[in-house]
């Protein structure tokens, strides 16, 4: 059964047309990862679904209700906002326990839900404090207490880690997977962050100018984008595009340099192309090239270590691109290398319609 | 050539400045010390010459006179009148500036329009009012002066919540709206603790502005609903003025907004400089 089912789903503000008729149908227990560039519409999505927003058209169904028109709170939705939307004037246990309060739950479950909930986000000797007593991943960890109290059917998450510095970040991503694995509760979540989204989601809903680009499992929309946006927006560093041409099996770049495509590799005859290569399926050749791989004699232009890996830009069909090296692979600028780029994973764009061939 | 050391003209500055500032308290203090002062004293103190500074024994009988005449009951007509006022005032302008504030009720200009009701001069309708008053049989009573007040204080109100309201972050409401609350609950649970302090100084303000009325009250009152501003006028004559009940009927009218002010000021504060914040 699915939590969540949305049907030709359109919003407009005044003339502007945020969201531009969205199907999209959520399993059960799933956890799917709203993504995309800002003004994309995943944010209006989500308050849509929320209730915050009035659909202009189209249908929003969550447990198999038609919900479209219904108050946010007969919707059996909780929710997570970016700036933890904490009363200031209620301690922390007061705050937890608002949206109960508020359904007039019986004081001893909430007390029970509230402790229970605070155990589980490890908050538990917070709960006589109030906001302004907390750090942020407090205040955000309370902010979740809020939402996985209540027991709704579907959870959803505002860009919830927006606010957070990047240690404390990666501390909540992993906290948000545990309880979803715990709590096995529907989940939307909206973020910008790809890496989020990547580590996140079951299913990721790529949204772009008011439409879902791309909808599939992280690995797919990584491994086989259906468009050039989608090949672009996901993997850090981002991928390279090299204008190119396809003839009888072999790309040929602006500047004549030569790649062989693996046999069986279908691609159009004599037609313009844009070769995608991710930074990682760029690697310095240790041994011979391997099936479907074409070796090439670079430069190093620039290094820009990341840790254990080291991002370099190189010259490649007449553009800079970027690889990604293990660390210890790379001395300085100016480094001769042979850079060995497995073709098994390089995309073939149509430039005309930006889809992947 | 040489000054004065310096930590002695840094002494002679602070001197200075104590004493400039304890010339402007006396100077603004005085009167009221002054108002206070005959209303303790006796007739033979009042008048005096040269004047007595201090009454040379506390005697209540000014207060007692306005107690035994009756006319002390003024200052509770007041308090009735500018403590409804302001309740309904507050409720009523509270929840019509949330309208504005959130559904933009009437577009961006219907605040500026509310507030410039403000700035009729009240004499230019006290006319028409009276009639008005006179065709409803609204004059002298309760319920006249405190729809009048409440109508008067609504823009002052209106326009100061909407400030407030405005303030507050929307996803504070945006969150209680779907954990189960309805628009009034909003306006209950989170409106009303976020804007506490903008509440609490628009009511003072509010409270103060009907209290110090005269010329509605001048108007539309006769003998049951008289407030204390239009009763110690009662005691300017022709002749001559009863400065002794002047003084302590002023004292009476004076302390419930001193009160009011002293007991709210940590609101009043944080509430006055909400607004300055936002400009």
């Amino acid at each position: 059964m699915s939590d969540l089912k949305i049907t030709g789903l359109h919003k407009h503000y005044g003339t502007y047309h945020a969201v531009k008729g969205i199907d999209l149908e959520v399993p059960s227990g799933e956890f799917t990862v709203l993504v995309g560039p800002s003004g994309c519409g995943k944010s209006t999505l989500l308050r849509t679904i929320a209730g915050l927003e009035e659909a202009s058209a189209g249908t929003v169904e969550i447990g198999g209700q038609n919900v479209t028109w219904a108050r946010p709170r007969d919707r059996d939705i909780a929710m997570v906002f970016q700036n933890y939307a904490l009363y200031p004037y209620l301690n922390v246990y007061e705050n937890i326990a608002f949206g109960l309060r508020a359904r007039k739950v019986a004081s001893a479950q909430i007390d029970k839900r509230v402790k229970r909930a605070a155990d589980m986000l490890g908050i538990a000797q917070l709960l006589q404090r109030f906001p302004r007593e907390l750090s942020g991943g407090q205040r955000q960890r309370v902010a979740i207490g809020r939402a996985i109290v209540r027991d709704a059917l579907l959870f959803l998450f505002d860009e919830p880690l927006s606010n957070l510095d990047a240690q404390l970040r990666d501390d909540m991503r992993v906290e948000i997977k545990r309880l979803h694995q715990e709590l096995g509760r529907t989940i939307i979540y909206v973020t910008h962050d790809q890496i989020e989204a990547m580590t996140l989601a079951d299913r990721i809903a790529l949204l772009r100018d008011g439409r879902i680009e791309q909808l599939g499992t992280p690995l797919d929309l990584f491994e086989r984008p259906a468009t050039r946006f989608v090949a672009g927006f996901l993997g850090s560093p981002k991928m390279n595009f090299l204008p190119a041409t396809v003839e009888a099996g072999e790309v040929t770049l602006r500047d004549g340099t030569k790649l062989t495509l693996p046999t069986g590799r279908k691609a159009p005859n004599g037609q313009a192309i844009i070769l995608g290569l991710r930074p990682q399926h760029i690697a310095k050749a240790s041994a011979s090239a391997a099936p479907g791989h074409v070796q090439l004699p670079s430069t190093i232009e620039l290094v820009q270590p990341t840790g254990s890996r080291v991002q370099v830009s190189m010259p490649l069909g007449g553009i800079s691109i970027t690889a990604e090296f293990a660390a210890h692979e790379v001395t300085a600028p100016g480094e001769q290398v042979r850079i060995d780029i497995d073709m098994n994973r390089a995309v073939l764009i149509d430039p005309q319609t930006d889809k992947v061939i | 050539m040489k000054g004065a050391p310096f930590h002695r003209r840094k002494e002679t500055k602070l001197v200075l400045r104590y004493l400039m500032a304890a010339f402007l308290v006396v100077i603004f203090v005085f009167p009221i010390y002054w108002l206070f002062a005959i209303s303790f004293k006796t007739p033979g103190e009042i008048f005096a010459f040269p004047p007595v500074w201090y009454p040379k024994s506390i005697q209540f009988n000014n207060y007692a006179v306005l107690f035994k005449d009756g006319d002390a009951k003024t200052v509770g007509n007041s308090l009735v009148l500018s403590s409804v006022s302001t309740f309904f005032a507050m409720i009523f302008g509270t929840i019509a500036a949330y309208s504005l504030a959130r559904f933009k009720t009437g577009g961006e200009n219907l605040g500026v329009w509310i507030i410039s009701q403000r700035m009729m001069p009240p004499v230019a309708i006290a006319f028409p009012i009276f009639l008005f008053y006179v065709w409803l049989g609204w004059v002298d009573t309760y319920i006249g002066l405190i729809i009048l007040y409440t109508a008067f204080s609504l823009p002052y109100v209106i326009w100061m919540m909407r400030g407030y309201i405005e303030e507050i972050p929307l996803e504070l409401e945006e969150s209680a709206l779907i954990d189960g609350c309805n628009r009034w609950e909003v306006l209950w649970k989170v409106v009303f603790p976020m804007a506490r302090s903008g509440l609490f100084a628009t009511a003072v303000f509010t409270f103060v502005f009907s209290w110090n009325d005269f010329l509605f009250a001048l108007v539309l009152t006769r003998t049951e609903v008289t407030t204390y501003t239009v009763q110690v006028t009662h005691y300017f004559g022709g002749q001559s003025n009863f400065w002794s009940k002047i003084a302590a009927m002023s004292v009476l009218g004076t302390i419930p907004v001193f009160i009011t002010v002293a007991t709210l000021q940590r609101y009043l504060v944080r509430g006055i400089s909400m607004g300055a914040v936002k400009g």
